[in-house]
C-alpha cells in the first residue's frame, strides 16, 4: 500500500505541471505581436515595454510625473531649457551603463511617433548630452508638457533604450530588446503567439519610494515570467480557476461569473478609468458635411442605451460626457449632456432645419471586439429613430481601421461613422487625444478642418499654469461638440482576476508586474 | 507504380502554382493593412506609406508575387511582417503539436471506427446497430467546439484528468504528451469516427450481399471470418476514399481544437496570421497545407492498389 502510494505520488509529479512559486504565469487581452514599443501603440506591445525598459518619468497614483530614472532635473527661468541627470548605477541588461546618449537617441525616436513627442521635437532647438550622466533640451519656445509627455504611459510612453536601437528607424522594428528594467526579455524562449518569457533582472537598482502607480520602486519579486497566448477566453478562464495560470488580465463579463464566486480567486478593476469609447464622423461626404446634421446626430445618439446594451449591469460603466475623460484632470461638463441622454426630437428638429435628403449613413460596426459589439447596433437604432437613413456594416477591428482611411464617398467605399476606444490616459489631454483632431485631409480619420482646435492645441501646450489649462480644455470641450467632431460613449474598464496566492499588483492604467509576488497557496 | 508517384508528384508543382497565385491575390483582394495593424491606429498617414514602402507593399502586385515565388523557388518563404522571424522557422515550431494531434486523433478515429462500423453492419437492424449509428450521428453533427468545451468541463475541471490547455511535446515527457493531447485528439476524432464508421457500416452490407459472400459461407467459413477477411477487405477502397478526404477535412477541426485547447499548433498559426494580416505567413501556410492536401490524396490513391490488386496503375 505504501508502494502504492508512493508510485502515485511520483506519478502526480511527473504528469503536473510546473508549480514553481517564483513563475508567475499570466494570460493577457490579446496576443503580443509586436516587440517594438515605439513603433508599435499595441498597448500588448507597451506592457511588455514596461517588464523590460524603463523610463525617465513616471506617473504616480495621483497622475502625477516623478522621476524614474532622473536623478533630478531642472528647467530655466524662461521655461525653455531642462536639464536631466540620470541616477547612478543604471545599467543595461548586458552590462553596459545607461548613458545620457543613449536617453537623447530614445527620445529623438520617440519624438517622431508619439504624439505629444512631436509636440516637444517641433519646439525643439536641441537635445544633447553633456556628459555621461547629464541631458540637456533647448527649446525655441517654453512648453508646459514636457514632463508630462516623458511620464505619460501611453499612447506610446518613452521607453529607453540602448542608443544603437534606438538608431534604428522609426518605420522598422527594433531587433534588440535590451532594456534597463526589472524584467530581462528571454529571446531564446520566445514563440510568437505561443508564450513570451521573461526572468528577473538581478542587477536592476529600484527606487527607494514605495510604488505608487506607475512610478516608485520597480522590485521584481518573481524569478520569472512566463505570458502565455490563450485566445480563447473560457479556456483562460478555466485555466485561472484550475490553477494553471496566475492572472488574467481581462475576463470579459459574460465569464465573469465564473471566477468572481470562485474563492480561490480574486478580482479587481486594477485600471480605474478603463477605457473611453466613442465615436467620430466623417466630413468630407453628405450627410456629415453639413454642420446641423452632425449636431443631429450627436443629440440622436444616448450613451446610456449603449452602455446598457454593452456593459449591461450599471457597475460595469460610467455615462461620461466629458471628452477628456471622468476622473481625469481635464475633465469638463462643458456641453456634456448631449452625449449622455439620446434626444431624438431635438436631433428631428435639426434634421428639418438642415433639409436632410436622407442620405446614406455609413456605420462601420466593429464585430470582434467584445468590449464593443453591441455599440453598433443600438447606435445605428438611436440615429434611425431621429430619422436618418442609416445602413450598417460589419467587420473586424482590423478591416474597419484600413476601410476608415478611405476618404471616398459612401457608395464608393467610404464611410460616415466609426466608432473606437481608447484607454482614458490616451484621451485624457488635448495634446495626447487624437479624437479631438481637426486638421482637415491630412489629420486624423474623420478630416475636420476646424482651425480653432489647434490654436487652442497650441495654446495648452505653451500654458503651464494647471488652471488656465483646464480653461482651455473646457473650451477645446465646446468646440468639439459644436462642431460635431467626436462624442464620447462612456467608459468602462476591463476585469481582472487572479488567483488567491498571487499579491502586489499595482492598480494602473497599463498592467505592470513588478512588485508582484507569488506564494504557493 | 513508381513512374506513378513520380508523375503524380511532378503534377503538383503545377497545382502548387495556382494555389500560389490564388492565395496571393485573395490575400491581397481583401481588406486589410499590415502597416495600420503594426503601427496602431495612431500612426500618421506619412508614416504608414513609408512602412508599407518598407515592407514592399507598394509595390504592383504582379511585382510583390513575382518576388514572393521567385524566393518561394528557393525555399525562402520569406519573414512574418509582425515577429521578423523567419517564416519556415516560425511554421516548424508549429507543426509537432499539430502533427502530434492528427496522428493521435487519425488513429483513435481507426481504431474506434472500423470496429464500430464492423458490429453496426454485423448487428444491421438490431439495437446495437442503431445505437452505434446514433452515436455516429451525434458525433458528426455536433461542432467541435462544443465538444471541446464539454470535455473541458467534466474531464479537467471537474474530474482534474487533463490539463485545460496547453501541450507538452512526446520527447519531453511522453506521459505529459497523453495528458496534453487525449482531450483535443478525442474531440476531433469524433466527427471522423462517425464518418468512417457509417461507410464501413454502409461498405460492408453492400459486399455482404454479394455472390462471393455467399460462397464463403457456403464453404463454411466463421462469420468472423467473412466479415473480416472477405467483406472489409473488399470495401477497403470506399472506406479509404472517405478517410483521406477526412484526413483533409481535419485541417479545418484542427484550427478549432488548437484554439480550445490552446494547441501551439499551425491551426492557431493560421487564424492568428489571418487575423493580423500577416502576409508571408498566410502564404507560407497555406502553401504548406495544400501540399499535405495533395500527400494525403496521393497516399491514398497508392493504398488502393494494396488493398485491391486489381487497380492497378
Amino acid at each position: 500500500m505504501k508502494h502504492r502510494s508512493l508510485a502515485l505520488a511520483l506519478m502526480a509529479a511527473v504528469l503536473s505541471g510546473p508549480a514553481s512559486a517564483e513563475t508567475l504565469k499570466i494570460v493577457m487581452e490579446s496576443r503580443l505581436g509586436n516587440l517594438d514599443p515605439i513603433l508599435s501603440a499595441s498597448h500588448q506591445t507597451r506592457e511588455h515595454g514596461y517588464l523590460i525598459y524603463d523610463t525617465l518619468f513616471a506617473e504616480d497614483a495621483q497622475g502625477q510625473a516623478q522621476p524614474q530614472m532622473i536623478d533630478e532635473y531642472s528647467v530655466s527661468e524662461d521655461g525653455k531649457t531642462y536639464r536631466f541627470k540620470l541616477r547612478e548605477g543604471l545599467a543595461f541588461h548586458d552590462g553596459a551603463p545607461v548613458t545620457a546618449k543613449d536617453a537623447v537617441a530614445s527620445i529623438k525616436r520617440w519624438g517622431q511617433r508619439d504624439r505629444m513627442g512631436l509636440a516637444i521635437m517641433k519646439a525643439t532647438d536641441s537635445l544633447e548630452a553633456e556628459d555621461d550622466n547629464t541631458f540637456v533640451l533647448k527649446l525655441n519656445t517654453p512648453l508646459g508638457v514636457v514632463i508630462d509627455a516623458f511620464a505619460k504611459p501611453s499612447g506610446v510612453p518613452l521607453f529607453i533604450m540602448p542608443e544603437a536601437a534606438a538608431a534604428t528607424p522609426i518605420t522598422e522594428a527594433i531587433t534588440n530588446y535590451v532594456g534597463s528594467g526589472p524584467f530581462k526579455f528571454v529571446e531564446g524562449e520566445y514563440s510568437p503567439g505561443v508564450k513570451s518569457i521573461y526572468v528577473k533582472n538581478e542587477n536592476y537598482k529600484p527606487r527607494s519610494e514605495e510604488p505608487s502607480g506607475m512610478a516608485g520602486g520597480k522590485v521584481a519579486k518573481v524569478d520569472r515570467i512566463e505570458r502565455i497566448e490563450i485566445a480563447d477566453p473560457l479556456t483562460a478562464v478555466n485555466s485561472l480557476t484550475e490553477g494553471e495560470i496566475d492572472f488574467m488580465q481581462n475576463v470579459p463579463l459574460d465569464l465573469a461569473p465564473l471566477v468572481e464566486g470562485n474563492e480561490a480567486i480574486t478580482t479587481a478593476h486594477l485600471d480605474k478609468a478603463g477605457y473611453q469609447y466613442g465615436y467620430r464622423l466623417n466630413f468630407l461626404h453628405p450627410p456629415f458635411d453639413n454642420k446641423l446634421i452632425r449636431q443631429a446626430a450627436l443629440y440622436a445618439v444616448g450613451q446610456k442605451e449603449i452602455l446598457q446594451a454593452q456593459f449591461g449591469d450599471a457597475d460595469n460603466y460610467q455615462a461620461c460626457g466629458a471628452i477628456f475623460g471622468c476622473g481625469t484632470t481635464y475633465e469638463s461638463d462643458v456641453m456634456a449632456d448631449i452625449a449622455i441622454e439620446a434626444q431624438p426630437e431635438k436631433a428631428k428638429a435639426l434634421l428639418a432645419e438642415a433639409g436632410y435628403k436622407g442620405e446614406t449613413v455609413l456605420l462601420l460596426h466593429v464585430t470582434d471586439n467584445p468590449a464593443m459589439a453591441a455599440v453598433g447596433p443600438v447606435m445605428a437604432q438611436q440615429l434611425r429613430a431621429a430619422g436618418f437613413n442609416v445602413e450598417m456594416q460589419a467587420m473586424d477591428f482590423m478591416t474597419m481601421l484600413s476601410r476608415r482611411a478611405s476618404q471616398e464617398a459612401v457608395e464608393k467605399g467610404g464611410w460616415s461613422i466609426f466608432i473606437t476606444s481608447w484607454q482614458v490616459p490616451e484621451v485624457s489631454d488635448p495634446v495626447r487625444s487624437y479624437m479631438i483632431v481637426s486638421e482637415g485631409t491630412k489629420g486624423y480619420a474623420g478630416w475636420g478642418d476646424v482651425p480653432a482646435i489647434d490654436q487652442n492645441i497650441q495654446a495648452f501646450l505653451a500654458e503651464t499654469d494647471v488652471a488656465k489649462r483646464k480653461e482651455i480644455a473646457a473650451e477645446i470641450q465646446k468646440v468639439v461638440y459644436e462642431e460635431g467632431i467626436y462624442a464620447p460613449l462612456g467608459q468602462s474598464s476591463r476585469l481582472n482576476a487572479w488567483t488567491n496566492g498571487v499579491d502586489g499588483l499595482i492598480p494602473n492604467g497599463p498592467t505592470v508586474f513588478w512588485n508582484v509576488t507569488k506564494s504557493a497557496e | 507504380m513508381i513512374f506513378y508517384i513520380l508523375r503524380r508528384i511532378v503534377a503538383t508543382i503545377p497545382v502548387m502554382g495556382v494555389v500560389a497565385l490564388l492565395v496571393f491575390s485573395l490575400l491581397y483582394l481583401a481588406p486589410g493593412d499590415p502597416a495600420v495593424i503594426i503601427a496602431g491606429e495612431s500612426a500618421s498617414t506619412e508614416q504608414l506609406e513609408k512602412m508599407r514602402k518598407d515592407m514592399g507593399l507598394d509595390q504592383p502586385l504582379p511585382v510583390q508575387f513575382a518576388k514572393w515565388i521567385g524566393k518561394v523557388a528557393t525555399g525562402d518563404l520569406g519573414t512574418s511582417l509582425h515577429s521578423g522571424k523567419k517564416v519556415s522557422e516560425m511554421i516548424g515550431a508549429r507543426v509537432g503539436p499539430t502533427l502530434s494531434l492528427a496522428t493521435v486523433t487519425i488513429l483513435l478515429s481507426l481504431i474506434l471506427a472500423i470496429p464500430m462500423g464492423i458490429l453496426a453492419a454485423w448487428a444491421r437492424g438490431r439495437w446495437l446497430d442503431r445505437s452505434l449509428m446514433s452515436i455516429a450521428v451525434l458525433g458528426f453533427s455536433t461542432p467541435v467546439f462544443v465538444v471541446g468545451y464539454v470535455l473541458i468541463f467534466l474531464f479537467s475541471v471537474k474530474a482534474g484528468w487533463f490539463p485545460v490547455q496547453g501541450f507538452t511535446p512526446i520527447s519531453e515527457n511522453p506521459l505529459r504528451f497523453l495528458r496534453t493531447v487525449t482531450l483535443p485528439a478525442f474531440t476531433l476524432s469524433l466527427a471522423y469516427v462517425a464518418l468512417v464508421s457509417r461507410i464501413t457500416r454502409s461498405s460492408l452490407l453492400e459486399m455482404l450481399g454479394e455472390d462471393f459472400i455467399r460462397t464463403a459461407r457456403a464453404k463454411g467459413a466463421s462469420e468472423r471470418r467473412v466479415l473480416l477477411r472477405h467483406a472489409l477487405r473488399n470495401a477497403a477502397v470506399p472506406i479509404l476514399t472517405v478517410a483521406g478526404s477526412a484526413a483533409a477535412f481535419l485541417i479545418g477541426g484542427v484550427v478549432v481544437t488548437e484554439s480550445v485547447f490552446n494547441l501551439p499548433g499551425m491551426g492557431r498559426l493560421v487564424v492568428e496570421s489571418v487575423l493580423a494580416r500577416d502576409y508571408p505567413l498566410i502564404q507560407g501556410l497555406i502553401l504548406l497545407l495544400s501540399l499535405v492536401y495533395i500527400g494525403i490524396n496521393l497516399l491514398t490513391d497508392i493504398l488502393y492498389s494494396v488493398f485491391d490488386p486489381r487497380i492497378r496503375y
